[in-house]
């Protein structure tokens, strides 16, 4: 029976009218995105239509019908959306493609133009390259040196689109070590 | 004289703009002292050894302090707008940047007012803001890696986060991508592709391949495009032409990796140190 109502209520959004949420930076979309997926919500983060697209964006693809309680899990998380409007383009699908390559007893994987590299042994994340917003060279800072279960990750510090593409490089290390 | 724009990754570093020095690991500007780890401090690090070693002055910079909200950035493109036409660089080097198409345009439309306007160089988060807005051949030079010329052959990604599978795929050859950033006009008037193969490229192909030494964990190294965004805008600015600039770039910066014995590990200042020895040997007929 729950099964049912979740299957009801929380529309899958390829099947239905969809909107998008936008927010002030990528931080709070990833914030977002961790809210509604965590609440089952089967949200898609991607590529802002061209008349809203300013720079380092991302935004949130929802199923329409389902605003309401979708902005209310929003503002029980404190996040406000800057703009809830519907899709009337084809958004961009953000980088699913990883390339991984060995060196001995490291181990690197590059997400878009973000890389990670990790001596598989200490675990310790040796360097962090690639990429071109500020906080790249932010994240490096915070990130290298550290072993991966104790390092803060871009999703918590990062602001852009190159700190998302660093956290799916990083999470693709983690699994694999 | 060599100008360049860029981010210091700390929040709360000021606005200054001004002559840089380096000194150890650290580049100065004013009372401000940036320890060269990777990023625009590590571009500028690399610029100053090649101008010192060029017998020029060192840079003239403008930095601001973000951490990726780009709070420090819009300080910074406000900056530009209203002062860059009273400069008189002969290049400048645009690098980490929050991109903001309409931010950025106010700045290329300034530029594009300049009597005499500076070889323009873009790395980093300018490049990808110049591709964004359309206008990326108002620049005379870019310097991707593999990843990001993917991004400037794909007309339809607006960063590249968003560069699409298909083109992406590390089947699709670095002269392809090239020509079809051109086809697009998606690419500055010279690329310099950085890689297991450095690549120097126009509108009619391919013009030079540097493939020697081969130091495969230079990929892993952050940092190691900086610098030789960092060479290469240091040999245009003492006066050498885009294309043998570029080419001669991409061998020192090869050099002064391998010099460096790397490993995944090594951070950017061990080569950044190496590359007065591979100026000396690139350059001894010059």
């Amino acid at each position: 029976m729950f099964d049912i109502f979740n299957k009801k209520t929380k529309t899958d959004c390829e099947n239905s009218e969809n909107g998008i949420l936008v927010f002030e930076n990528t931080t709070d979309v990833i914030r977002a995105e961790n809210v509604l997926k965590a609440k089952g919500w089967k949200i898609k983060v991607m590529g802002p239509p061209p008349n809203i697209r300013s720079g380092c964006d991302l935004v949130i693809e929802f199923p329409l019908m389902e605003e309401m309680s979708i902005r209310r899990s929003l503002l029980e998380a404190k996040l406000n959306p800057t703009q809830v409007v519907p899709v009337n383009s084809v958004l961009l699908e953000p980088v699913n493609l990883l390339h991984e390559k060995s060196y001995g007893n490291f181990f690197m994987v590059r997400a878009a133009n973000m890389k990670i590299t990790v001596d598989r042994n200490t675990k310790l994340i040796v360097n962090v390259s690639g990429g071109g917003c500020p906080d790249v060279p932010y994240l490096a800072g915070q990130m290298v040196n550290k072993h991966l279960n104790d390092t803060p990750q871009p999703k918590d510090i990062g602001y852009t689109l190159c700190a998302y593409a660093l956290q799916i490089a990083y999470d693709r290390v983690v699994e694999i070590c | 004289m060599l100008g360049i724009v860029g981010t210091i990754p700390e929040i709360n570093f000021p606005l200054v703009s001004g002559r840089v020095v380096l000194e150890g690991d650290h580049i100065i500007i004013g009372d401000n002292h940036i320890n060269v780890n990777r990023g625009t401090p590590a571009m500028i690090a690399a610029a100053i050894k090649t101008l010192k070693y060029m017998n020029k002055p060192d840079p003239y910079c403008y930095l601001v302090g973000d951490i990726g909200n780009g709070e420090g950035c819009k300080l910074l493109y406000k900056y530009l707008k209203e002062n860059i036409t009273e400069t008189s660089f002969k290049t400048l080097a645009f690098h980490y940047f929050q991109p903001d198409v309409g931010l950025f345009k106010r700045v290329i439309a300034e530029i594009a007012k300049m009597q005499n306007r500076p070889i323009l160089i873009a790395d980093a988060g300018f490049m990808y803001v110049a591709k964004m807005g359309g206008d990326a051949s108002f620049f005379d030079l870019f310097t991707p890696d593999a990843g990001e010329l993917a991004y400037l052959a794909d007309e339809k990604a607006p960063h590249p986060f968003y560069t699409r599978g298909f083109i992406l795929h590390e089947e699709n050859l670095v002269p392809d991508l090239i020509k079809r950033a051109y086809q697009h006009n998606n690419a500055s008037s010279y690329l310099l592709v950085k890689g297991a193969k450095d690549y120097v490229a126009d509108r009619n192909g391919i013009i030079t391949v540097i493939d020697t030494p081969v130091e495969e964990v230079l990929e892993a190294i952050g940092g190691t495009g900086d610098t030789l965004t960092g060479i290469v805008s240091a040999l245009i600015a003492s006066g050498m032409d885009i294309k043998t600039a570029s080419a001669k770039a991409a061998k020192v910066n090869r050099l002064a990796g391998f010099y460096a014995r790397p490993t995944p590990a090594t951070q950017i200042y061990d080569i950044i140190k190496q590359i007065p020895r591979a100026l000396n040997e690139v350059l001894v007929d010059i």
